[in-house]
């Protein structure tokens, strides 16, 4: 150890010598590649939603959104399909947001009390999110397709309702816990019991975070395609019954994708608009719910 | 005196007697405790009715179906391993890409490059890259990224490359499951105390010396985590894939070549199959992607349950 | 014992004060929130030096504008010079990572990074390149931070698995292993026990003669004990903080010339 004194002129060199060249390369290389890595996936984002953006609204009419399918040649349009997927996605939202909510509630409010299920559940759930929807549509296939004998709404909304069961578990879940725990404890002092406490105080007080969590189980639902191939089917005609083949956007997309016809093909970007749109709404709404509520 | 005594008795009554309060809540209990537990065993039904009605396959063709790689319904000829090899060489892909990117990015997010007005907006368009539907992926698959692609494969390939193949089905979906790298492991960086960033730096360390030497091996097991959740959806990712894969049961000699996946074959197949041996060996073909993509979800449970204990 | 410590304190400024840092005139923004204001002080080395004050007072950020750490987190700028050994920090040419190997720090809570304990002495001195001989430094090192004996047989073993107490002298020992002049601590035992907190001062003590000691406290009593000199911090009503008197911790807490800090010191406010 040398005095203060004695390494003041050494010290003095040493702080302003700059890094060693190789240090120096690789913190700027690193920089520059991770700024890098995040444009390349900025890329992709804004070309889709240019092209469908683009594409979409250049083909996009009343005749398109309100008419049948025609004859290739004559004007058609995917009105149907529209139908359709409401249709699908109300009976899939039917299903999925009574278990759905439920169980975030009961995630939510009883993981104090209840706690080993609580785990097991939220373990489940988990998993459940990470099925490949293909998976559900094939189970959806085994237990309805096949006992009906045909594809139908009902199988179709059946399959869409699991895969928006995540998501409505889990957003309702946070939403519940957004809410202050002083607040139970203030309605269970007035003698309120845990029912009224939970019905009358904090789900009202989490009612915008659990829309915001079926929006978006509507969101995803709307989207999913591979589920719907062999439950719900296609169809050329309006909807007549649930227990019929159903048309939807997104299988529309996916059939329209390889036609040989343009008009088909643009008749899929418009569809795919539709859908995008839906889904960039929805999402920025629950960010924008989530941020000013809470 | 009396009077207490009066007093005491009924709040003793009351407090004994009002048992409608408990009741109500014990049934509510239960009603959600059913909700819940009817949540979860959708995942068990689902194994019971896929593992069930693909069994008149595994009793004919049993393990032997993971390694034939002939595909003829017309002579009932069932064997696997084009998909499942189509479906892994995908997956590892788009593995191959979506990681040192998505970490990129999650490493970009969380360290002070740009004030954090400008790092939300960011973060929220790359968490959108996940809402975007599958099928809108595999359109503009075919008609914008294909194009671009094709001259490279080509070039990469001597000339014999469509566009159609397992490397652009990669690359697409390394795109679709970068969201998933990406915005868990920011949260899993988020996460790390920033003193530990701060002790790193104390010591003379630049940021980048910290972030691979501290922050990264802090935190491993999430990220691990990460990737692993990022691998399941892309073995089990279908729209997208189906598009632009080329639907070809083969196993390829090139990554430019097409190929096909268990999930590209379920959708395109499902639909037409009739023939009990052909949807039996669909479901054998499903239950096989259903049981990697569930280990592979339960590991990366496992992985992030790990972070957050550690943080507790 | 208050005697005995007053002696000791005499002895050092006895010989002569070299300085550490000089600070001249100085003020600290956050953003464009000033958190400091006219500090000038010069901190002696081979000495410890205690920062005391109500919290919010800036006592911490003085202490992270020392090492140019603050500027890690958010936007900071400083007017005015801190200069160390002459040289001033805030020199554009001044390269962190050398500044911050010769300026080691602590922190509130125990932070050992997750590896080993064997690496995290190391850590440091391999940033630097060094890779030879680290088996000798990481004993040396721990046996400076009074640790050898408890961690010998663990080195190997996550650094995580030590008691709170132990990490934080890991923590001290980390930053002893690239050979600092100063060490900077911001109330590294807010988070201890007191014996624990005990053991901490007796290293503080045993280290005094090698390098020049910075902490931050808001204990009075551990500053009475430790330190040689003392810095009393307040803050106005803008919240803006300033130094209002520092010196010989003796003279400070026997003899104080300010009434703020008398009253600081005798538990009228703070």
């Amino acid at each position: 150890m040398t005095t203060g004194t004695a390494n003041q002129p050494k010290l003095v060199e040493e702080l302003t010598e700059p890094l060693s060249p190789g240090r120096a390369f690789f913190n700027t290389g690193m920089t520059i590649l991770s700024v890098i890595f995040t444009l390349i996936a900025l890329v992709p984002l804004f070309s889709v939603l240019l092209y469908v953006l683009i594409n979409g609204f250049s083909s996009l009419n009343t005749t398109v959104l309100t008419s049948l399918p025609a004859p290739t040649g004559s004007i058609g349009g995917f009105g149907n399909a529209i139908q359709g997927t409401l249709i699908i996605v109300a009976l899939a939202t039917a299903i999925s947001v009574p278990f759905g909510v439920l169980c975030g509630i009961f995630l939510s409010e009883y993981s104090r009390d209840d706690n080993r299920l609580v785990e097991i559940i939220r373990f489940g759930v988990n998993v459940l999110s990470g099925v490949p929807s293909i998976i559900v549509g094939v189970f959806a296939y085994g237990v309805l397709v096949i006992p009906l004998k045909g594809p139908s709404a009902y199988a179709g909304g059946f399959a869409l309702a699991i895969l928006m069961l995540p998501i409505i578990v889990r957003t309702t879940e946070e939403a519940l816990k957004l809410i202050p725990w002083e607040l139970r404890l203030a309605s269970l002092g007035l003698g309120a019991n845990r029912f009224q406490t939970i019905a009358r105080v904090i789900v009202p007080a989490a009612f915008p975070g659990i829309i915001t969590g079926v929006m978006l189980g509507v969101a995803r639902a709307a989207g999913e395609t591979a589920p719907l191939i062999f439950t719900a089917a296609t169809s050329k005609y309006w909807f007549s019954s649930p227990n019929q083949p159903t048309a939807s956007l997104a299988t529309l997309i996916f059939s329209y994708a390889t036609s040989a016809y343009s008009d088909l093909k643009s008749q899929a970007w418009a569809a795919s608009l539709l859908l995008v749109l839906l889904v960039l709404t929805v999402n920025i709404l629950a960010r924008v719910i989530f941020r000013r509520r809470f | 005196m009396t009077q207490l005594t009066d007093q005491q008795e009924r709040t003793s009554k009351e407090l004994v007697a009002n048992t409608g309060n408990f009741q109500a809540d014990a049934v509510f209990r239960l009603i959600l405790r059913i909700a819940a537990v009817a949540v979860v065993s959708m995942l068990i039904w689902m194994a019971l009715v896929v593992a069930g009605e693909s069994l008149p396959s595994i009793t004919k063709f049993g393990l032997g179906f993971l390694f034939d790689t002939n595909w003829d319904p017309n002579s009932d000829a069932f064997g696997g391993l084009s998909f499942v090899f189509g479906t892994l060489a995908t997956a590892f892909i788009a593995m191959a890409f979506a990681v040192p990117v998505g970490l990129g990015i999650a490493i970009f997010l969380t360290e002070d490059f740009l004030p954090e007005q400008v790092l939300t907006p960011i973060s929220f368009m790359v968490e959108l890259l996940a809402a975007i539907p599958s099928v809108v992926y595999g359109l503009w698959g075919i008609f914008v990224m294909i194009p671009v692609l094709r001259p490279l494969e080509q070039g990469l390939s001597g000339g014999s490359s469509s566009g159609y193949s397992l490397f652009t089905a990669g690359v697409l979906l390394s795109i679709m499951v970068l969201p998933t790298v990406a915005s868990i492991s920011r949260d899993v960086l988020k996460s790390i105390p920033r003193s530990l960033r701060n002790a790193s730096l104390a010591l003379g360390a630049t940021r980048w010396e910290t972030i691979f030497r501290v922050m990264l091996p802090a935190g491993t097991s999430g990220i691990v985590g990460a990737c692993v959740l990022a691998l399941g959806r892309a073995l089990g990712e279908t729209m997208a894939v189906t598009m632009v894969i080329g639907n070809t049961a083969q196993i390829p000699n090139s990554p430019f070549a097409p190929g096909y996946t268990i999930a590209a074959l379920l959708a395109n197949e499902f639909g037409e199959a009739s023939g009990g041996l052909h949807v039996s060996s669909l479901f054998f073909a499903g239950l096989l992607l259903f049981a990697v993509t569930l280990l592979i979800n339960v590991l990366a449970e496992i992985f992030v349950r790990r972070v957050s204990l550690e943080r507790q | 014992m208050q005697n005995r410590e007053n002696t000791r304190v005499e002895q050092s400024s006895a010989g002569g004060v070299v300085k550490a840092y000089q600070v001249q005139d100085m003020a600290f923004y956050y953003g464009t929130r000033k958190a400091l204001d006219g500090i000038s002080v010069d901190i002696p080395t081979k000495a410890i030096t205690s920062i005391i004050g109500p919290s919010g007072c800036g006592k911490s950020t003085f202490l992270k504008s020392l090492n140019r750490i603050a500027e890690a987190e958010t936007k900071v700028r400083i007017d005015g010079k801190i200069s160390l050994f002459g040289q001033d920090i805030y020199d554009p040419r001044v390269n962190l990572t050398r500044l911050r190997k010769r300026v080691g720090m602590v922190f509130q809570r125990p932070n050992p990074f997750p590896m080993t304990i064997y690496d995290n002495i190391a850590y440091g001195p391999r940033l630097f390149g060094l890779k030879d001989n680290l088996d000798n430094l990481v004993e040396s090192t721990l046996k400076k931070a009074a640790l050898w004996e408890e961690v010998k047989d663990k080195l190997k073993t996550s650094a995580l698995g030590l008691s709170g107490g132990q990490q934080q002298r890991l923590c001290i020992a980390r930053s002893l292993a690239v050979d600092p002049d100063v060490l900077l601590m911001d109330e590294p035992c807010s988070a201890l026990d007191p014996i624990a907190t005990l053991r901490i001062e007796e290293l503080m003590l045993n280290l005094r003669n090698q390098l020049t000691i910075i902490i931050v406290t808001h204990n009075m009593q551990q500053a009475a004990r430790v330190s040689d000199h003392t810095m009393f911090f307040t803050t106005d009503e803008s919240r803006i903080g300033n130094l209002v008197e520092s010196g010989l911790t003796a003279d400070i807490f026997s003899s104080p010339v300010e009434k703020r800090t008398e009253d600081y010191i005798t538990g009228r406010f703070g």
